[in-house]
């Protein structure tokens, strides 16, 4: 059984019909990749699978259980985190409270050490403990964003356009750290505009185009498919 | 001199009841981006809930406090509840309206209640009165324990909102409400947290300001209600330290205003400061401009 299984589901932001039925799956220790331009509806999907929206019809189902109708704060407790589009860190508050927040849901004694885990993973937010978080760079407030979204411990780590706004080097920094978490067993549901590095980190993909599912596979595969390659990696 | 600092000091009286329903403002604003114009009315309530405590229950002051406090509280969680909640996703025109006619409603059910009389509230502060350079400076209780309890609010918000974990998720649901819930943080119950504290203050304010000003009335609130939303602005709107300063310095003012310049044109004072204060700081003297980081 999947852990995360989407079936054709259709989210409607008022008239405007973002996702038009798809279907697809995310099994245990994958990284999964979901490509395509912009608009076409990856963050709505990562946004309804964390409950922020609710899609008209279809179902999410998450380790068995069904999340098509559980508000967002009860979604993260089954064990997903989304690290959202834009990074969305806690501006005002210290790079230390944005870890502590990380961990809302988990008991407060287990938070210390797992702050400690998040330095270690992320040495200079270590340096930046007790900073206002709205005044760290953008690769910075990139790492902060992840090391939030796994101070949850998630079973599955929803991560929406990570390397948005960022300079290549911090781009392979930031897939050297995806590719660390999946090697210490975190499955990773992956949006990206950057379709080259994520295909070259992902086990699979999925192509989205205005709100359908038109290619999937092998992410190794897709990445030396023609019509990828002339659609997302410009050559 | 000493007159002034007499002046002084019931103008840092005053403010610090207008700092105490600042708060409820500013807080609700910051978490619920409203602004509850029922604040004021919950103050009258809070007031007349004491009242009515000391006056046919004939129980203790504390009592009486604790009681308005408890009432208010109540209060404050079914008006966000009720009338606030089901617009949570409609225009801000809307939702401020609401406000409005919450207002209303509070005073009309208040006249229902207690009538148009006013009622002579007796102080639920009796300590005697500390007097100074031979009596010629005299504070009173009511003054010196307004002050305190200002002072006492204001530090335990603000290690509130710091150092535990339902304040830290409050500020999370002030900047991000998105990014709140993706933490786990339920936006609803914590909004209606704020809706209880914010009335549980205004009932403490309630009581204060007519221990010191004793006249009570459904329209009590009215006016004070709106001079703290000044003082809120004023200090700017979100934040603990803008609504202590921005209420306290509005006192001041007002009771200087009215002792050196003019009685009737106190209030008048009061608000063409704000207008100036606005003017030169848009977010108040203490609000951050917002800027996003991209």
């Amino acid at each position: 059984m999947s852990l995360l299984k989407i079936d054709n589901i259709h989210v409607y932001y008022g008239a405007i019909h973002a996702i038009k039925g798809i279907s697809f799956e995310v099994e245990e220790d994958e990284i999964v990749t979901l490509i395509g331009s912009n608009g076409a509806g990856k963050s709505t999907t990562l946004n309804t699978i964390a409950g922020l929206l609710k899609p008209r019809s279809g179902s999410v189902t998450f380790d068995g259980k069904s999340l098509t109708s559980m508000p967002t704060n009860k979604v993260v407790s089954q064990g997903i985190a989304l690290c959202p589009e834009g990074r969305r860190i806690f501006q005002q508050m210290t790079v230390r409270e944005n870890l502590e927040m990380g961990g809302f849901t988990r008991p407060d004694k287990e938070i210390p050490d797992t702050i400690d885990e998040m330095f270690q993973r992320f040495p200079r937010l270590k340096e930046r403990e007790k900073q206002i978080a709205g005044t760290l760079s953008g690769g910075e407030q990139q790492m902060l964003a992840m090391a939030r979204a796994l101070m949850s411990k998630p079973r599955l780590l929803m991560l929406d356009e990570p390397s948005m706004g960022l300079a290549p080097i911090l781009v392979e920094q930031i897939f050297g750290i995806i590719k660390e978490l999946h090697a210490a067993g975190t499955t990773i549901l992956l949006v990206e505009q950057n379709a080259q590095m994520a295909l070259s980190v992902a086990d699979r993909a999925y192509v989205l185009e205005t709100g359908k599912l038109t290619m999937e596979g092998n992410a190794r595969d897709l990445l030396t498919n023609d019509n990828v390659r002339k659609a997302y990696l410009g050559n | 001199m000493i007159q002034f600092l007499s002046f002084l000091i019931s103008g840092i009286s005053l403010g610090s009841v207008y700092a105490i329903i600042a708060l409820g403002y500013s807080m609700v604003y910051g978490i619920a981006k409203m602004l509850n114009f029922a604040h004021g009315d919950v103050i009258m309530i809070g007031a007349y809930i004491a009242f009515c405590t000391v006056q046919y229950l004939h129980l203790p002051p504390l009592v009486a406090v604790l009681a308005a406090v408890v009432v208010c509280t109540v209060l404050g969680i079914l008006i966000e509840g009720l009338a606030y909640k089901p617009l949570r996703q409609a225009s801000s025109l809307a939702v401020l309206i609401t406000a409005i006619g919450m207002s209303y409603l509070l005073q009309n059910v208040a006249l229902l209640i207690w009538g148009a009389n006013p009622k002579s509230f007796p102080s639920v502060i009796s300590l005697g009165t500390l007097s100074l350079f031979d009596g010629r400076l005299r504070i009173t209780s009511e003054t010196f324990v307004t002050i305190l309890a200002n002072i006492v609010i204001m530090i335990a918000l603000t290690l509130f909102t710091n150092r535990t974990k339902m304040g830290k998720a409050m500020r999370c649901v002030s900047e991000d409400k998105g990014a709140a819930e993706l933490m786990g943080v339920n936006v609803n119950s914590t909004i209606s947290m704020t809706f209880a504290i914010g009335s549980a203050l205004a009932a403490v304010a309630g009581v204060l300001l007519c221990s010191s000003y004793p006249t009570l009335m459904p329209t009590t609130g009215a006016m004070p209600g709106i001079k703290a939303f000044t003082a809120a602005v004023f200090g700017g709107i979100g934040s603990i330290p803008g609504a202590l300063i921005g209420g306290l310095l509005l006192g001041v003012i007002e009771i200087l205003g009215r002792a050196y310049i003019s009685t009737e044109l106190s209030d008048a004072i009061v608000f063409a400061v704000l207008i100036v204060v606005l003017l030169v700081k848009p977010t108040g003297l203490l609000g951050k401009p917002t800027h996003e980081k991209v």
